[in-house]
């Protein structure tokens, strides 16, 4: 069987790839359509380093399959920042320096950001239970809950 | 080079005519979650993967007059914003959404979860505690399977090959009837269950449990529901003694293998915590309808 | 440069500037080591033993060699055979036959997961097809996994050539540090205690699988682009295994996701550069999970004996440490820095602290964090919390009453200068977590822990560009926050703005050779690197504005980024900003640059102390850590906020140590938990904030008084969670990790 044509849309753009059944969007992505922000930490959903999301649901592109993808919508960290405009959830991560090696980060941004679109008023154990399968071994977490707590309360508007 | 297929029929024929008509292993896709760790891994090498998801109904949850029926491939995330479902069977939410991270469950299945076959499925035990009920489809029409009977050893269910479940009925709870789930893991998240137990209560107007279902996971090769242990509490309010006898019912119930998530000393002792405190938490949550 | 003892004339030292290369990594731009891909890149993919010990009889590629698609197969047959020699790295030494033999076995596989060949091709699914092609005949041997058994009389034996008191032996060495007469000390006590206590091995756990990119031009040119904590590492260690010249070696530090000390070695570098060789074309290997776990150093498990005794008001009169440690397949566990720091925290006249290495069919351990230190603290520092007990000795009092200080001699040799284990312990028992209630099932725990921190070879540059920005260029892999460090530095020593100061990590070719990112040392030796050049650009900045000014450079002076007169009597001239220096350089005697290369002496001891409270449900054996608290001595923090999230990310890979991660073998010795799935660490929901006390007892042989960080975090935390459970459950938990298995075994034990 040759490859399967699949076309999608990645960061509100239209995106088309040719690719084999058994490979993961996780690949596609990163082989295919150069979006290499998108990390492999273990290809068996355990780390959360691949984390995108699929129509708005929060997922591991390494469980997911390439062809998987068609008709979908696609969001990667690539897509955060609007534009040259950081997103709020990356400016905090900065300024709380809430990375230390960065591999982890990508996938922590886009599972918070996805987080922080279903509830914008999370608890601190709320977060820490929607992160628990992203792994950090930098930080031992604390920045990292600091900042997503208080990026949560910027975009809530309690900064003003 | 070993040559794989996919394919996303959009109708059960179709699906049917597929999966039955595959000279090699054929795999239905459901979420994926598990499909794609042991495709990468190599330990399991079909021909053909189905891909069932594009199937009208296959997703979602529907409330019936009957009770719910929710489609084989809807995720665990769209269970767990069922409001209704969430009343009706908290423990079979619960335990649907301890499954993986949440990322995983962007996608993981009833379906998948069930015919992974795992002993150590979180979703089973409630699910078999509340009598949910599998509507499977194939070659030789449908048919409707007790959950329970689904796993029959670790890896293997009783579909024939071109079937595969096409949704989950469940019916709808009685006045004062209500279920939990529990499972142990050495974390708080990201642990396959150690053990788990889900626990169904029905009591009446005085807080006598009338009706009881409780079912293990990941103590024997299958989900056991121990009949013993709905027995030591059934005509009680779960008073110490019951409590006990609880404990001590579902310790003997099982049989479980030493590996490397816990030992059959640990598992055996665990069952019976796990069910006295899920048979607690079912007994407030029935008490409070 | 002089030290700077007062703080408060630091600008930008001890600020918290976002560091510069964040934005590349909160946007996915950063290029890690599998980000990168050459034109007709192949894929590589390393074939490994399925067994524990085995001779290889026989290697036939020819199926795989006949695969279309497949470029190049090699086996040790394409490595050269080299001598036994040693050589220093980082905190420890490395032997580069050894290191050959683990990065493609020869004539054995000495344990599951050790590579024995490697393929390259077109693709992956074909490099994947390729090495299951490839047929290899093994001869079975017997293995041992366990160090004692590996230490035992008739055990399999790995090596023909290691002996230990004249008979061949897996016991590489034996090693002792003493101080007086420990067991006239411990004969001299009112008080004893004795335990036997053991580790399992833990992997380090970086989330980014180890990554390489190479490419060997027909000249012998390579390029290597690779994720690593050492580029000039990867250079001499591949240059020794493949006998290449290093100046045909340039190495590219990609960005490193995570090392923690298991970076600090080759394994697909040397195999992807002789692929790239055999076929002509760039070779790019990526690890997965599994081979991560099965095949890359975690650290040793041992098992240690550990006697203290003291008087009855505390003073520790003798104290000795026995303890065997695993090196996995080669010799070189972190077994003589785990006997040297294992008492270091105290000022003891007698002690005695004496480990075997012990090599078995495991994967080659690597360093992790501190390297052997939270081994022996785990057990000393457990000793120490029962000997409180017995003494009726709050337990921080204990370790105040026998507190190393300065002029304290260590036993393993030196006498410590100014040191700050006293305000370390000060601080945590004035913490209000010391005296903060606890409920029922409840515990808390205090333990210590020690750390050289070091320094060694490092080289850095800094430019001045024409319009009076700052290009800073340092040889250290950047793995937590280094560049923001390096760019504070050299900002506070030119007087501008963090922001105009740019940095990067140098290749091999452009910045001269550094140490390896690791032990504490970067922000110390490579700090004192570019803080001299640093220094050096000012002397020719004054010069250049003396010749302008056409005075005496001894008449200049550097303020805040400004030349100045120095008096008077210099002359009446405005002050020259840097900019308008650089913007004339080209008409004083061109660019103004400097690169500073060193051997940094000096490095400051540092000491923490961490209080754990934990809640231990007593049907389950389920431990949840409630609150924790880590105090340490950091000689001076450039960057808080990095400096706090070491300690923080130490401490929890503590926990994690401490809680739940193990290796698990089966029977037949192979790794059964190769998976973040059932190899548990630490996920955000398992633990609560962790505060982070940072002490400054500066260090007077750095500028700032920087000592370093990132080891003392993860010593501690194996006792301080530890005698948080005993305290909980009133048993002393002796074997790690504390699961809930061992400690329901426990509880009920005691019932």
């Amino acid at each position: 069987m040759s490859k399967i044509h699949v076309t999608t849309t990645v960061n509100g753009e239209p995106a088309e790839f040719l690719c084999e059944p058994q490979e993961s969007l996780l690949d596609v992505l990163r082989d295919k359509l150069q979006l290499t922000g998108s990390k492999e930490g273990c290809g068996s959903g355990d780390c959360g380093a691949c984390s995108i999301t699929l129509d708005g649901r929060l997922v591991c592109s390494c469980l997911v399959l390439g062809v998987e993808a068609e008709g979908k919508t696609i969001g990667t960290i690539e897509g955060l920042a609007n534009g040259d405009e950081l997103h709020p959830l990356q400016r905090k991560f900065l300024e709380h320096a809430a990375l230390q090696c960065g591999f982890c980060t990508p996938g922590l941004l886009v599972a918070t950001k996805a987080l922080l679109d279903a509830n914008p008023n999370p608890t601190e154990t709320e977060a820490r239970f929607w992160l628990a399968g992203n792994l950090c071994r930098c930080t031992g977490y604390d920045k990292i809950i600091r900042a997503v707590m208080d990026a949560a309360a910027e975009m809530r508007g309690e900064h003003a | 080079m070993p040559r794989l297929s996919y394919a996303a029929p959009a109708s059960v024929p179709d699906a049917i005519k597929l999966l039955a008509g595959a000279e090699g292993l054929a795999k239905v896709l459901s979420g994926g979650t598990d499909l794609l760790v042991q495709l990468r891994s190599g330990r399991t090498r079909p021909e053909l993967i189905v891909d069932t998801k594009k199937i009208p109904g296959i997703i979602g949850i529907r409330e019936t007059e009957d009770g719910f029926v929710i489609g084989a491939a809807t995720s665990g995330a769209e269970i767990g914003e069922n409001a209704a479902l969430v009343a009706a069977y908290p423990g079979v939410v619960e335990g649907t959404n301890l499954i993986g991270s949440t990322q995983v469950q962007g996608r993981a299945s009833l379906a998948g979860n069930l015919c992974n076959a795992s002993p150590a499925a979180d979703s089973v035990p409630a699910l078999i505690a509340a009598g949910a009920v599998a509507v499977v489809v194939g070659p030789n029409g449908q048919r409707n399977v007790p959950v329970g009977q689904i796993v029959i050893a670790p890896g293997r269910t009783s579909l024939a090959k071109g079937e595969f479940i096409l949704e989950f009925h469940l019916p709808k709870p009685k006045a004062k009837q209500s279920d939990a789930y529990l499972r142990f893991i050495p974390r708080t998240e990201m642990d396959i269950a150690v053990v788990g137990c889900g626990v169904n209560l029905t009591l009446d107007a005085n807080g006598v449990i009338t009706a009881a279902c409780i079912v293990l996971g990941a103590v024997a090769p299958t989900q056991v529901v121990v009949e013993a242990a709905a027995k030591a509490i059934i005509g009680t309010k779960l008073d110490d003694a019951a409590l006990a006898a609880l404990d001590a019912a579902a310790r003997a119930a099982c049989n479980p293998i030493t590996d490397k998530r816990g030992t059959i000393e640990f598992r055996t002792k665990i069952a019976g915590v796990l069910a006295r405190r899920a048979a607690k938490i079912a007994y407030d949550r029935a008490g409070a309808r | 440069m002089n030290f700077v003892a007062n703080k408060s004339e630091l600008k930008v030292v001890g600020t918290r500037p976002v560091r510069p290369d964040g934005i590349d990594k909160v946007t996915g731009k950063a290029m890690f080591g599998a980000d990168l891909t050459m034109a007709g890149t192949l894929t590589g993919k390393v074939l490994r033993s399925p067994h524990a010990h085995a001779r290889i009889v026989a290697i036939d590629a020819s199926k795989a060699l006949a695969l279309p698609g497949v470029k190049a197969v090699i086996t040790a047959a394409d490595f050269p055979e080299i001598s036994s020699e040693e050589a220093a790295a980082g905190d420890g030494a490395v032997n580069f036959r050894h290191m050959a033999h683990n990065v493609l076995a020869r004539d054995k596989v000495l344990y599951e997961g050790h590579a024995v060949a490697a393929v390259a091709a077109t693709s992956q699914a074909i490099a994947d097809a390729a090495a299951a092609l490839i047929e290899i005949t093994y001869e079975v041997l017997p293995f041992v996994i366990d160090v004692e058994a590996a230490m035992a009389d008739g055990a399999p034996l790995l090596h023909d050539d290691i002996k230990y008191n004249g008979k061949p032996s897996n016991i590489t060495k034996r090693v002792e540090f003493k101080l007086g007469d420990a067991d006239a000390g411990l004969a001299e006590a009112d008080v004893v205690v004795e335990g036997r206590y053991e580790t399992t091995a833990v992997h380090q756990g970086y989330i980014e699988p180890h990554a390489v990119i190479a490419s060997v031009n027909p000249d012998g040119q390579t390029q290597i682009f690779a994720s690593s904590q050492g580029q000039f590492m990867i250079r001499q260690y591949v240059s020794k295994i493949l006998a290449m010249d290093i100046a045909n070696i340039r190495v590219t530090p990609a960005e490193i996701g995570g090392g923690f000390g298991g970076k600090t070695l080759v394994y697909l570098e040397p195999l992807a550069v002789a692929l790239s060789r055999k076929a002509g074309k760039p070779v790019k290997m990526v690890m997965n999970r599994e081979e991560v776990f099965r095949a890359t150093g975690p650290t040793s498990g041992g098992v240690m004996t550990v006697k203290i005794g003291a008087k009855k008001d505390g003073t520790i009169t003798g104290a000795t440490i026995d303890i065997a440690l695993q090196a996995g397949a080669f010799p070189g566990s972190p077994v003589a820095p785990a006997c040297m720091c294992a008492f270091a925290c105290y000022d003891l006249k007698n002690v005695r602290a004496s480990g075997f290495d012990v090599v078995s069919n495991r994967s080659k351990i690597a360093a992790y964090r501190a390297p052997g230190a939270p081994i022996s603290a785990f057990g000393v520092e457990s000793a120490m919390d029962d000997l409180a007990t017995k003494l009726g000795m709050d337990p921080i009092a204990l370790r105040e009453k026998n507190a190393a200080k300065a002029g304290t001699k260590a036993a393993y040799g030196p006498v410590f200068p100014e040191i700050g284990f006293e305000q370390v312990l000060e601080a945590a028992k004035s913490h209000p977590h010391w005296s903060a209630p606890l409920g029922p099932n409840q515990g808390r725990g205090v333990a210590t822990g020690f750390w050289f921190n070091i320094g060694g070879d490092s080289s850095a540059s800094v430019f001045v560009n024409e319009d009076g920005t700052i290009s800073v260029v340092s040889g250290s892999p950047d793995i937590g926050g280094s560049r923001a460090s390096m760019a504070m530095m050299a900002a506070e020593v030119l007087g501008v703005p963090y922001e105009k100061v740019r940095p990067i990590v140098g290749d091999t070719a452009q910045i001269g050779i550094t140490g390896m990112t690791g032990g504490s040392r970067v922000t110390f030796a490579t700090g004192m690197a570019t803080v001299q050049a640093a220094e050096k650009v000012v002397d020719e900045l004054k010069k250049r504005a003396a010749m302008i000014w056409d005075i005496s450079p001894e008449a200049v002076d550097w303020k805040d980024g400004e030349a100045v007169p120095a008096g008077a009597n210099a002359g009446g001239f405005d002050p020259m900003p840097l900019a308008a220096i650089a913007a004339k350089a080209g008409k004083t005697g061109g660019p103004i640059g400097s690169e500073v290369s060193i051997n940094a002496q000096g490095a400051g001891a540092g000491f923490g102390a961490h209080i754990c409270d934990v809640e231990v449900d007593p049907e389950t054996g389920f431990v949840k850590v409630l609150r924790y608290t880590a105090v340490q001595d950091v000689g001076r923090a450039i960057h808080p906020s990095y400096v706090e999230g070491q300690i923080q990310g130490g401490a929890v890979q503590g926990i994690g140590w401490a809680l739940n991660e193990e290796y698990l073998y089966d029977k037949n010795g192979r790794m059964d938990n190769a998976g973040f799935l059932d190899y548990r660490v630490p996920v955000a929901s398992d633990l609560p904030m962790i505060e982070a006390v940072v002490v400054e007892v500066p260090n007077k042989r750095h500028p700032f008084g920087v000592r370093g960080v990132g080891e003392v975090p993860i010593i501690p935390p194996l006792a301080a969670v530890g005698n948080a459970i005993k305290a909980a459950i009133g048993v002393r938990m002796h074997s790690l990790p504390m699961s809930p298995p061992k400690i329901l075994a426990a509880i009920d034990g005691k019932a």
